[in-house]
Protein backbone atom coordinates (compact mmCIF):
# COMPACT_ATOMS: atom_id res chain seq x y z
CA UNK A 1 0.00 0.00 0.00
CA UNK A 2 2.48 2.06 1.04
CA UNK A 3 4.49 1.53 -2.18
CA UNK A 4 1.57 2.41 -4.10
CA UNK A 5 1.82 5.67 -2.60
CA UNK A 6 4.91 6.65 -2.91
CA UNK A 7 5.29 5.56 -6.64
CA UNK A 8 1.70 7.67 -7.51
CA UNK A 9 3.37 10.92 -5.56
CA UNK A 10 6.64 10.13 -8.09
CA UNK A 11 4.72 10.31 -10.66
CA UNK A 12 2.76 13.54 -9.74
CA UNK A 13 6.45 15.18 -9.25
CA UNK A 14 7.41 13.79 -12.71
CA UNK A 15 3.79 15.19 -14.01
CA UNK A 16 4.61 18.49 -12.46
CA UNK A 17 8.12 19.38 -13.77
CA UNK A 18 7.45 18.35 -17.17
CA UNK A 19 4.35 18.34 -18.18
CA UNK A 20 4.72 21.86 -19.57
CA UNK A 21 8.13 21.34 -20.97
CA UNK A 22 6.25 18.09 -22.90
CA UNK A 23 3.75 20.88 -24.42
CA UNK A 24 6.23 23.55 -25.25
CA UNK A 25 7.98 20.63 -27.41
CA UNK A 26 4.56 19.14 -28.60
CA UNK A 27 3.04 22.69 -29.90
CA UNK A 28 6.76 23.69 -31.46
CA UNK A 29 6.34 20.99 -33.90
CA UNK A 30 3.20 21.85 -34.81
CA UNK A 31 2.27 24.52 -37.63
CA UNK A 32 -1.38 26.82 -37.40
CA UNK A 33 -2.84 23.99 -40.05
CA UNK A 34 -2.42 21.24 -37.09
CA UNK A 35 0.37 19.10 -38.95
CA UNK A 36 3.84 18.51 -37.70
CA UNK A 37 6.65 19.29 -39.11
CA UNK A 38 10.14 21.28 -38.40
CA UNK A 39 8.95 24.01 -40.30
CA UNK A 40 8.74 26.90 -37.25
CA UNK A 41 12.18 25.93 -36.00
CA UNK A 42 13.39 26.79 -40.11
CA UNK A 43 11.23 30.37 -39.85
CA UNK A 44 12.87 31.27 -36.60
CA UNK A 45 16.25 30.79 -37.89
CA UNK A 46 15.36 32.58 -41.25
CA UNK A 47 14.96 35.96 -39.19
CA UNK A 48 18.65 35.93 -37.87
CA UNK A 49 17.50 38.03 -34.74
CA UNK A 50 17.13 34.74 -32.75
CA UNK A 51 20.15 33.35 -33.78
CA UNK A 52 21.78 36.83 -32.58
CA UNK A 53 20.15 36.64 -29.28
CA UNK A 54 21.33 33.15 -28.66
CA UNK A 55 25.14 34.76 -29.61
CA UNK A 56 24.50 37.70 -27.45
CA UNK A 57 23.03 35.57 -24.28
CA UNK A 58 25.94 33.20 -24.55
CA UNK A 59 29.02 35.81 -24.56
CA UNK A 60 27.55 37.56 -21.84
CA UNK A 61 26.80 34.16 -20.05
CA UNK A 62 30.62 33.10 -20.72
CA UNK A 63 31.86 37.10 -19.96
CA UNK A 64 29.73 37.02 -16.22
CA UNK A 65 31.44 33.36 -15.25
CA UNK A 66 34.43 34.00 -16.05
CA UNK A 67 34.37 37.61 -14.41
CA UNK A 68 32.94 35.77 -11.57
CA UNK A 69 35.72 33.29 -11.07
CA UNK A 70 38.25 35.73 -11.44
CA UNK A 71 36.92 38.38 -8.56
CA UNK A 72 35.21 35.76 -6.56
CA UNK A 73 37.68 32.50 -6.53
CA UNK A 74 40.57 33.96 -4.46
CA UNK A 75 38.10 36.07 -2.02
CA UNK A 76 36.60 32.94 -1.35
CA UNK A 77 39.50 30.78 -0.18
CA UNK A 78 40.38 34.44 1.72
CA UNK A 79 37.61 33.66 3.36
CA UNK A 80 37.58 30.26 4.16
CA UNK A 81 41.44 29.71 4.91
CA UNK A 82 43.09 32.97 6.11
CA UNK A 83 42.67 34.69 8.97
CA UNK A 84 41.85 38.23 9.11
CA UNK A 85 39.14 40.93 10.85
CA UNK A 86 36.36 41.18 9.32
CA UNK A 87 36.10 37.74 7.35
CA UNK A 88 32.70 37.15 8.44
CA UNK A 89 31.44 40.80 7.12
CA UNK A 90 32.51 39.58 3.80
CA UNK A 91 30.15 37.05 4.06
CA UNK A 92 27.60 38.71 5.56
CA UNK A 93 27.82 41.90 2.49
CA UNK A 94 27.62 38.78 0.50
CA UNK A 95 24.11 37.79 1.85
CA UNK A 96 22.87 40.96 1.81
CA UNK A 97 23.76 41.85 -1.81
CA UNK A 98 21.80 38.44 -2.67
CA UNK A 99 18.75 39.44 -1.07
CA UNK A 100 18.60 42.57 -2.94
CA UNK A 101 15.61 43.67 -4.74
CA UNK A 102 17.63 44.19 -8.41
CA UNK A 103 14.69 47.24 -9.42
CA UNK A 104 16.37 49.19 -6.20
CA UNK A 105 19.62 49.46 -8.26
CA UNK A 106 18.28 50.29 -11.81
CA UNK A 107 17.87 54.20 -11.90
CA UNK A 108 21.53 54.58 -11.16
CA UNK A 109 22.68 51.88 -12.34
CA UNK A 110 21.27 52.42 -15.74
CA UNK A 111 22.81 56.31 -15.21
CA UNK A 112 26.31 54.82 -14.40
CA UNK A 113 26.28 52.46 -17.03
CA UNK A 114 25.45 55.31 -20.03
CA UNK A 115 27.68 57.67 -18.29
CA UNK A 116 30.84 55.07 -19.11
CA UNK A 117 29.69 54.69 -22.42
CA UNK A 118 28.42 50.66 -21.76
CA UNK A 119 24.56 51.51 -22.03
CA UNK A 120 23.23 49.34 -24.92
CA UNK A 121 26.56 46.97 -25.10
CA UNK A 122 26.59 43.63 -23.79
CA UNK A 123 29.47 44.91 -21.26
CA UNK A 124 26.97 46.88 -19.48
CA UNK A 125 25.04 43.44 -18.63
CA UNK A 126 27.99 41.38 -17.79
CA UNK A 127 28.99 44.26 -15.39
CA UNK A 128 26.09 44.20 -13.00
CA UNK A 129 25.43 40.62 -13.59
CA UNK A 130 28.66 39.70 -12.22
CA UNK A 131 27.75 41.90 -9.21
CA UNK A 132 24.47 39.91 -8.58
CA UNK A 133 26.29 36.44 -9.00
CA UNK A 134 29.00 37.18 -7.01
CA UNK A 135 27.37 36.07 -3.29
CA UNK A 136 26.44 32.95 -4.80
CA UNK A 137 29.95 32.67 -6.37
CA UNK A 138 31.52 33.28 -2.95
CA UNK A 139 29.08 30.81 -0.58
CA UNK A 140 29.32 27.93 -3.36
CA UNK A 141 33.10 28.41 -3.61
CA UNK A 142 33.97 28.82 0.09
CA UNK A 143 32.71 25.86 1.41
CA UNK A 144 34.23 23.72 -1.15
CA UNK A 145 37.47 25.57 0.03
CA UNK A 146 36.51 24.98 3.14
CA UNK A 147 36.11 21.13 2.39
CA UNK A 148 40.19 20.77 1.76
CA UNK A 149 41.74 19.68 4.64
CA UNK A 150 43.92 23.18 6.45
CA UNK A 151 47.13 20.65 6.39
CA UNK A 152 47.24 21.46 3.33
CA UNK A 153 47.45 24.62 3.49
CA UNK A 154 50.00 24.72 6.63
CA UNK A 155 52.17 22.16 4.53
CA UNK A 156 52.48 24.92 1.89
CA UNK A 157 53.17 27.34 4.20
CA UNK A 158 55.86 25.72 5.60
CA UNK A 159 57.58 25.23 2.22
CA UNK A 160 57.85 29.02 1.58
CA UNK A 161 54.25 29.44 -0.06
CA UNK A 162 53.04 32.71 -0.10
CA UNK A 163 49.03 32.83 0.90
CA UNK A 164 48.51 33.38 -2.65
CA UNK A 165 50.78 31.30 -4.04
CA UNK A 166 49.40 27.99 -1.80
CA UNK A 167 45.65 29.81 -3.16
CA UNK A 168 46.92 29.35 -7.00
CA UNK A 169 49.37 26.89 -6.84
CA UNK A 170 47.56 24.01 -4.46
CA UNK A 171 43.84 25.38 -3.59
CA UNK A 172 42.51 26.28 -7.48
CA UNK A 173 43.50 23.00 -8.75
CA UNK A 174 41.86 21.16 -6.12
CA UNK A 175 38.73 23.08 -6.42
CA UNK A 176 38.10 22.36 -9.66
CA UNK A 177 34.78 20.66 -9.30
CA UNK A 178 33.38 23.82 -6.82
CA UNK A 179 34.79 25.92 -9.80
CA UNK A 180 32.71 24.10 -12.22
CA UNK A 181 29.46 24.20 -9.63
CA UNK A 182 29.97 27.98 -10.06
CA UNK A 183 30.12 28.34 -13.51
CA UNK A 184 27.25 26.29 -14.16
CA UNK A 185 25.09 28.25 -11.58
CA UNK A 186 26.53 31.74 -12.73
CA UNK A 187 26.06 30.61 -16.35
CA UNK A 188 22.36 29.24 -15.35
CA UNK A 189 21.57 32.66 -13.91
CA UNK A 190 23.45 35.19 -16.65
CA UNK A 191 21.34 32.83 -19.11
CA UNK A 192 18.22 33.77 -17.69
CA UNK A 193 18.35 37.28 -16.40
CA UNK A 194 15.65 39.11 -17.81
CA UNK A 195 14.88 43.13 -15.77
CA UNK A 196 18.28 44.08 -16.33
CA UNK A 197 18.38 42.83 -20.30
CA UNK A 198 15.13 44.79 -21.14
CA UNK A 199 16.38 47.48 -19.43
CA UNK A 200 19.92 48.61 -20.66
CA UNK A 201 19.67 47.54 -24.08
CA UNK A 202 17.39 48.72 -26.53
CA UNK A 203 18.78 47.60 -29.84
CA UNK A 204 17.15 44.55 -31.01
CA UNK A 205 20.40 42.94 -32.31
CA UNK A 206 21.83 43.05 -28.61
CA UNK A 207 19.21 41.47 -27.15
CA UNK A 208 19.74 38.86 -25.44
CA UNK A 209 17.55 35.27 -25.65
CA UNK A 210 15.20 36.38 -22.35
CA UNK A 211 14.38 39.46 -24.16
CA UNK A 212 14.10 38.19 -27.61
CA UNK A 213 11.13 35.68 -26.32
CA UNK A 214 9.40 38.23 -24.28
CA UNK A 215 9.12 40.87 -27.19
CA UNK A 216 8.64 38.05 -29.86
CA UNK A 217 5.57 39.66 -31.29
CA UNK A 218 6.26 42.55 -34.13
CA UNK A 219 2.07 42.71 -34.84
CA UNK A 220 -0.75 42.36 -32.67
CA UNK A 221 -0.89 38.52 -32.51
CA UNK A 222 1.57 36.64 -30.93
CA UNK A 223 3.58 33.81 -33.29
CA UNK A 224 3.46 30.98 -30.33
CA UNK A 225 4.39 28.14 -33.06
CA UNK A 226 7.95 30.26 -33.68
CA UNK A 227 7.65 31.19 -30.09
CA UNK A 228 8.15 27.59 -28.71
CA UNK A 229 10.07 26.75 -31.21
CA UNK A 230 12.52 29.59 -30.18
CA UNK A 231 11.91 28.07 -26.41
CA UNK A 232 12.76 24.34 -27.11
CA UNK A 233 15.82 25.62 -29.16
CA UNK A 234 17.25 27.65 -26.18
CA UNK A 235 15.93 25.25 -22.97
CA UNK A 236 17.02 22.16 -24.64
CA UNK A 237 20.59 22.69 -24.04
CA UNK A 238 20.10 23.13 -20.69
CA UNK A 239 18.19 20.99 -19.51
CA UNK A 240 20.47 18.68 -21.01
CA UNK A 241 23.66 20.45 -19.35
CA UNK A 242 21.58 20.32 -16.14
CA UNK A 243 20.58 16.71 -16.05
CA UNK A 244 24.21 15.86 -16.97
CA UNK A 245 25.46 17.87 -13.91
CA UNK A 246 22.80 17.38 -11.46
CA UNK A 247 25.27 16.36 -9.29
CA UNK A 248 27.12 19.37 -9.23
CA UNK A 249 24.11 21.85 -9.54
CA UNK A 250 22.73 20.08 -5.89
CA UNK A 251 25.30 20.47 -4.21
CA UNK A 252 25.92 23.87 -5.26
CA UNK A 253 22.77 25.12 -4.74
CA UNK A 254 22.33 23.43 -1.67
CA UNK A 255 25.76 24.57 -0.25
CA UNK A 256 25.06 28.15 -1.26
CA UNK A 257 21.96 28.14 1.92
CA UNK A 258 23.31 25.23 3.92
CA UNK A 259 26.20 26.67 5.06
CA UNK A 260 24.54 30.42 5.75
CA UNK A 261 23.50 29.14 8.82
CA UNK B 1 74.12 30.87 25.58
CA UNK B 2 71.32 32.08 27.10
CA UNK B 3 71.82 35.55 25.09
CA UNK B 4 71.44 33.34 21.87
CA UNK B 5 68.15 31.68 22.29
CA UNK B 6 66.38 34.73 23.38
CA UNK B 7 67.85 36.21 19.88
CA UNK B 8 66.11 32.74 18.36
CA UNK B 9 63.31 33.26 20.12
CA UNK B 10 62.80 36.47 19.14
CA UNK B 11 63.82 36.32 15.39
CA UNK B 12 61.39 33.50 15.54
CA UNK B 13 59.04 35.84 17.09
CA UNK B 14 59.27 38.46 14.71
CA UNK B 15 59.18 35.73 11.44
CA UNK B 16 55.97 34.55 12.95
CA UNK B 17 54.52 38.07 13.50
CA UNK B 18 55.45 38.78 9.26
CA UNK B 19 53.82 35.81 8.52
CA UNK B 20 50.99 36.84 10.28
CA UNK B 21 50.72 40.10 8.80
CA UNK B 22 51.40 38.71 4.95
CA UNK B 23 48.40 36.32 5.77
CA UNK B 24 46.48 39.55 6.89
CA UNK B 25 47.87 41.77 4.06
CA UNK B 26 47.39 38.84 1.32
CA UNK B 27 44.12 38.05 2.42
CA UNK B 28 42.65 42.07 2.37
CA UNK B 29 44.29 42.10 -1.43
CA UNK B 30 42.38 38.29 -2.16
CA UNK B 31 39.05 40.06 -1.01
CA UNK B 32 38.94 43.45 -1.98
CA UNK B 33 38.33 43.18 -5.83
CA UNK B 34 35.18 41.58 -5.09
CA UNK B 35 33.98 43.77 -2.12
CA UNK B 36 34.84 46.81 -3.89
CA UNK B 37 32.62 45.57 -6.82
CA UNK B 38 29.71 44.35 -4.14
CA UNK B 39 30.14 47.49 -2.80
CA UNK B 40 30.10 49.79 -6.05
CA UNK B 41 27.09 47.85 -7.89
CA UNK B 42 25.26 47.90 -4.47
CA UNK B 43 25.85 50.40 -2.05
CA UNK B 44 26.65 53.07 -3.88
CA UNK B 45 23.53 52.94 -6.19
CA UNK B 46 21.33 52.86 -3.01
CA UNK B 47 22.69 55.98 -1.63
CA UNK B 48 22.66 57.38 -5.31
CA UNK B 49 18.86 56.38 -6.15
CA UNK B 50 18.12 57.96 -2.62
CA UNK B 51 20.00 61.48 -3.67
CA UNK B 52 17.83 61.02 -6.96
CA UNK B 53 14.75 60.67 -5.04
CA UNK B 54 14.78 63.98 -3.54
CA UNK B 55 14.75 65.36 -7.26
CA UNK B 56 12.50 65.93 -10.01
CA UNK B 57 14.55 64.41 -12.73
CA UNK B 58 12.36 63.28 -16.01
CA UNK B 59 15.36 61.69 -18.18
CA UNK B 60 14.30 62.62 -21.91
CA UNK B 61 13.60 66.36 -20.75
CA UNK B 62 16.60 67.22 -19.10
CA UNK B 63 14.39 68.01 -15.86
CA UNK B 64 16.42 68.63 -12.74
CA UNK B 65 15.01 70.30 -9.81
CA UNK B 66 15.84 69.93 -5.80
CA UNK B 67 12.69 68.72 -4.43
CA UNK B 68 13.00 67.53 -0.65
CA UNK B 69 10.71 65.56 0.32
CA UNK B 70 8.03 66.14 -2.04
CA UNK B 71 8.12 63.04 -3.74
CA UNK B 72 8.36 61.20 -0.68
CA UNK B 73 4.85 63.02 0.51
CA UNK B 74 3.38 61.78 -2.94
CA UNK B 75 4.48 58.63 -2.01
CA UNK B 76 2.16 58.46 0.69
CA UNK B 77 -1.28 59.99 -1.16
CA UNK B 78 0.06 57.16 -4.05
CA UNK B 79 -3.21 54.66 -4.35
CA UNK B 80 -1.53 52.90 -7.23
CA UNK B 81 1.76 52.48 -5.12
CA UNK B 82 -0.36 50.77 -2.25
CA UNK B 83 -2.14 48.51 -4.50
CA UNK B 84 0.82 47.70 -6.13
CA UNK B 85 1.99 46.94 -2.29
CA UNK B 86 -0.91 44.92 -1.88
CA UNK B 87 -0.67 42.78 -5.11
CA UNK B 88 2.89 42.09 -4.41
CA UNK B 89 1.97 41.20 -0.30
CA UNK B 90 -0.73 39.24 -1.60
CA UNK B 91 1.48 36.81 -4.63
CA UNK B 92 4.20 36.65 -1.81
CA UNK B 93 1.94 35.03 0.96
CA UNK B 94 0.01 32.81 -2.01
CA UNK B 95 2.77 31.86 -3.56
CA UNK B 96 5.27 31.20 -0.12
CA UNK B 97 2.83 29.34 1.14
CA UNK B 98 1.96 26.79 -1.43
CA UNK B 99 5.45 25.79 -2.58
CA UNK B 100 6.46 25.53 1.05
CA UNK B 101 3.64 23.23 1.46
CA UNK B 102 4.31 21.24 -2.05
CA UNK B 103 8.21 21.58 -1.36
CA UNK B 104 7.67 20.02 1.67
CA UNK B 105 5.68 17.28 -0.04
CA UNK B 106 7.85 16.80 -2.86
CA UNK B 107 10.62 16.40 -0.12
CA UNK B 108 9.70 13.74 2.16
CA UNK B 109 8.52 11.93 -1.22
CA UNK B 110 12.29 12.00 -2.60
CA UNK B 111 13.55 11.03 0.70
CA UNK B 112 11.89 7.75 0.62
CA UNK B 113 13.68 4.76 -1.59
CA UNK B 114 11.95 3.88 -4.63
CA UNK B 115 13.38 2.59 -8.25
CA UNK B 116 14.03 5.45 -10.30
CA UNK B 117 14.11 8.08 -7.66
CA UNK B 118 17.31 9.19 -9.09
CA UNK B 119 15.22 10.38 -12.43
CA UNK B 120 12.66 12.11 -10.40
CA UNK B 121 15.15 14.10 -8.63
CA UNK B 122 16.81 14.66 -12.10
CA UNK B 123 13.67 16.01 -13.20
CA UNK B 124 12.82 18.37 -10.23
CA UNK B 125 15.53 20.28 -11.60
CA UNK B 126 14.08 21.05 -15.06
CA UNK B 127 11.58 23.99 -13.87
CA UNK B 128 14.61 25.59 -12.30
CA UNK B 129 17.06 25.79 -14.86
CA UNK B 130 14.36 26.53 -17.65
CA UNK B 131 14.46 30.70 -17.88
CA UNK B 132 11.54 32.30 -16.54
CA UNK B 133 10.63 34.35 -19.21
CA UNK B 134 10.16 31.48 -21.53
CA UNK B 135 7.80 29.24 -18.87
CA UNK B 136 5.97 32.16 -18.13
CA UNK B 137 5.20 32.59 -22.07
CA UNK B 138 4.42 29.54 -21.98
CA UNK B 139 2.12 29.64 -19.56
CA UNK B 140 0.73 32.70 -21.31
CA UNK B 141 -0.43 30.53 -24.38
CA UNK B 142 -1.64 28.23 -21.83
CA UNK B 143 -4.23 30.74 -20.57
CA UNK B 144 -4.22 33.09 -24.05
CA UNK B 145 -8.38 33.06 -24.26
CA UNK B 146 -7.69 30.99 -27.27
CA UNK B 147 -5.77 28.62 -25.80
CA UNK B 148 -6.51 25.17 -23.81
CA UNK B 149 -7.07 27.35 -20.45
CA UNK B 150 -8.20 30.34 -21.01
CA UNK B 151 -11.28 30.54 -20.00
CA UNK B 152 -12.93 30.10 -16.78
CA UNK B 153 -14.42 26.48 -16.80
CA UNK B 154 -17.65 27.90 -14.99
CA UNK B 155 -17.56 31.64 -17.20
CA UNK B 156 -16.71 31.24 -20.49
CA UNK B 157 -17.44 34.73 -21.36
CA UNK B 158 -14.41 35.68 -18.91
CA UNK B 159 -10.63 34.55 -19.62
CA UNK B 160 -8.40 34.34 -16.61
CA UNK B 161 -5.66 36.76 -18.11
CA UNK B 162 -8.53 39.40 -18.58
CA UNK B 163 -10.45 39.18 -15.38
CA UNK B 164 -9.20 40.72 -12.59
CA UNK B 165 -9.04 39.01 -9.46
CA UNK B 166 -7.70 36.20 -11.48
CA UNK B 167 -4.70 37.28 -13.55
CA UNK B 168 -3.14 37.12 -10.31
CA UNK B 169 -4.20 33.79 -9.58
CA UNK B 170 -2.62 32.41 -13.09
CA UNK B 171 0.42 34.67 -11.85
CA UNK B 172 1.13 32.99 -8.55
CA UNK B 173 0.57 29.40 -10.78
CA UNK B 174 3.30 29.92 -13.29
CA UNK B 175 5.70 31.25 -9.64
CA UNK B 176 5.07 27.70 -7.97
CA UNK B 177 5.60 26.00 -10.53
CA UNK B 178 8.88 27.64 -11.42
CA UNK B 179 10.13 27.68 -7.52
CA UNK B 180 8.75 24.58 -5.83
CA UNK B 181 11.45 22.44 -6.85
CA UNK B 182 14.27 24.49 -5.67
CA UNK B 183 12.28 24.99 -2.32
CA UNK B 184 12.14 21.04 -2.56
CA UNK B 185 15.58 20.28 -3.14
CA UNK B 186 16.50 22.45 -0.15
CA UNK B 187 13.90 20.73 1.86
CA UNK B 188 15.45 17.31 0.60
CA UNK B 189 18.82 18.42 1.76
CA UNK B 190 17.83 19.13 5.26
CA UNK B 191 15.78 15.44 5.99
CA UNK B 192 19.30 13.84 4.38
CA UNK B 193 20.63 15.50 6.81
CA UNK B 194 18.64 14.61 9.92
CA UNK B 195 20.48 11.56 11.76
CA UNK B 196 19.23 7.64 10.87
CA UNK B 197 19.33 6.44 14.32
CA UNK B 198 17.01 9.60 15.50
CA UNK B 199 14.35 7.68 13.59
CA UNK B 200 15.74 4.01 14.75
CA UNK B 201 15.02 5.29 18.21
CA UNK B 202 11.67 6.42 17.44
CA UNK B 203 10.47 2.95 15.61
CA UNK B 204 11.71 1.34 18.83
CA UNK B 205 9.83 3.54 20.90
CA UNK B 206 6.96 2.57 18.60
CA UNK B 207 5.80 6.19 17.56
CA UNK B 208 3.27 6.28 14.77
CA UNK B 209 4.37 7.72 10.99
CA UNK B 210 2.78 10.84 11.66
CA UNK B 211 3.82 11.43 15.26
CA UNK B 212 7.80 10.58 13.95
CA UNK B 213 7.01 13.79 11.37
CA UNK B 214 5.40 15.87 13.61
CA UNK B 215 7.91 15.64 16.85
CA UNK B 216 11.33 14.81 14.96
CA UNK B 217 11.19 15.15 11.42
CA UNK B 218 9.35 19.02 11.33
CA UNK B 219 11.41 20.27 14.11
CA UNK B 220 14.60 19.02 12.72
CA UNK B 221 13.87 20.19 9.52
CA UNK B 222 12.89 24.19 11.54
CA UNK B 223 15.88 26.00 10.68
CA UNK B 224 16.10 24.23 6.87
CA UNK B 225 12.67 25.53 6.40
CA UNK B 226 12.94 28.99 8.15
CA UNK B 227 16.08 29.22 5.61
CA UNK B 228 13.89 28.64 2.59
CA UNK B 229 10.97 30.43 3.88
CA UNK B 230 13.60 33.75 4.25
CA UNK B 231 15.11 33.13 0.65
CA UNK B 232 11.68 32.95 -1.23
CA UNK B 233 9.89 35.60 0.42
CA UNK B 234 12.71 38.24 -0.41
CA UNK B 235 12.96 36.61 -4.35
CA UNK B 236 9.27 36.74 -4.48
CA UNK B 237 8.79 40.26 -2.70
CA UNK B 238 10.89 41.44 -6.14
CA UNK B 239 8.80 39.45 -8.62
CA UNK B 240 8.92 40.78 -12.35
CA UNK B 241 9.89 38.33 -15.37
CA UNK B 242 6.52 36.30 -14.85
CA UNK B 243 3.93 39.22 -14.09
CA UNK B 244 5.87 41.46 -17.12
CA UNK B 245 5.27 38.61 -19.82
CA UNK B 246 2.07 37.46 -18.39
CA UNK B 247 0.05 40.70 -17.87
CA UNK B 248 2.37 43.42 -18.26
CA UNK B 249 0.44 43.99 -14.37
CA UNK B 250 -2.57 44.26 -15.73
CA UNK B 251 -5.95 44.05 -16.09
CA UNK B 252 -6.55 47.11 -14.77
CA UNK B 253 -3.06 46.72 -12.55
CA UNK B 254 -4.45 44.49 -10.40
CA UNK B 255 -1.86 42.40 -10.90
CA UNK B 256 0.95 45.33 -11.12
CA UNK B 257 3.74 44.63 -8.08
CA UNK B 258 5.98 47.26 -6.76
CA UNK B 259 9.09 45.92 -9.25
CA UNK B 260 6.73 46.07 -12.38
CA UNK B 261 5.15 49.88 -11.11
CA UNK B 262 8.99 51.19 -10.39
CA UNK B 263 10.02 49.95 -13.92
CA UNK B 264 7.05 51.67 -15.54
CA UNK B 265 7.53 54.61 -14.08
CA UNK B 266 11.79 55.11 -14.77
CA UNK B 267 11.61 52.76 -18.08
CA UNK B 268 8.47 53.59 -20.00
CA UNK B 269 7.45 57.22 -18.05
CA UNK B 270 11.19 58.06 -17.47
CA UNK B 271 10.58 59.73 -14.35
CA UNK B 272 14.05 58.76 -12.84
CA UNK B 273 12.99 60.94 -9.46
CA UNK B 274 9.46 59.45 -8.72
CA UNK B 275 10.86 56.39 -10.18
CA UNK B 276 13.66 56.28 -7.67
CA UNK B 277 11.65 57.19 -4.68
CA UNK B 278 9.93 53.95 -5.41
CA UNK B 279 12.87 52.25 -5.43
CA UNK B 280 13.95 52.97 -2.16
CA UNK B 281 10.67 52.35 -0.69
CA UNK B 282 11.41 48.88 -2.08
CA UNK B 283 14.57 48.43 -0.69
CA UNK B 284 13.12 49.48 2.60
CA UNK B 285 10.64 46.99 2.60
CA UNK B 286 12.99 44.26 1.76
CA UNK B 287 15.05 45.15 4.66
CA UNK B 288 12.21 45.33 7.16
CA UNK B 289 11.08 41.65 5.58
CA UNK B 290 14.54 40.98 6.61
CA UNK B 291 14.95 42.03 9.43
CA UNK B 292 11.27 40.86 11.24
CA UNK B 293 12.78 37.24 9.57
CA UNK B 294 15.86 37.39 11.71
CA UNK B 295 14.13 38.16 14.16
CA UNK B 296 11.39 35.91 14.34
CA UNK B 297 14.40 33.04 13.51
CA UNK B 298 16.45 34.13 16.22
CA UNK B 299 13.14 33.34 18.34
CA UNK B 300 12.25 30.52 16.88
CA UNK B 301 16.06 28.70 16.73
CA UNK B 302 16.25 30.09 19.96
CA UNK B 303 13.41 28.21 21.29
CA UNK B 304 14.65 24.61 19.54
CA UNK B 305 17.88 24.60 21.46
Amino acid sequence: MKRVGIYFAAAAILGFCLAPLAWIFLHSLRSTDGSFSFANYASVFEQGAFARAILNSFLVAVGTTLCCIALGASAAFAVAKLEFVGRLAVLAVALVVSMFPPIATVSPLFLIIRGLGLRDTLGGLIFPYTVFALPLTLWVLSSFFREIPDELYSAARLDGCSPFQAFRKIFLPLAAPGLATTAILVFVFSWNEFLFALTFVSSPEKRTIPVAIALFATGQTEPWPEIFAASVVVTLPLVLVTLALQRKILSGLTAGSVTGF
Amino acid sequence: MRNNTSIESWARMLDQWRRGATEKYQAYFMVAPAMAMLLLVTAYPVCEAAWLSLHRFILVFHDWRFLGTQNYQFLLRDGRFWTALANTGYFTAAAVSLELALGLGFALALNESFRGRAAVRAAVLIPWAIPTVISAKAWAWFFDPAGPGGRLLWNPDASWLGTPGYAMKAAILVDVWKTTPFVALLLLAGLQAIPRDVYEAADVDGASRWRVFRSLTLPMLGPMIAVALLFRTLDAFRVFDAIYVLTEGGPANTTETVSIYAYKTLMRAGDFGYGSTLAIAIFLAAVGISLGYVKVLGRVLGAAR
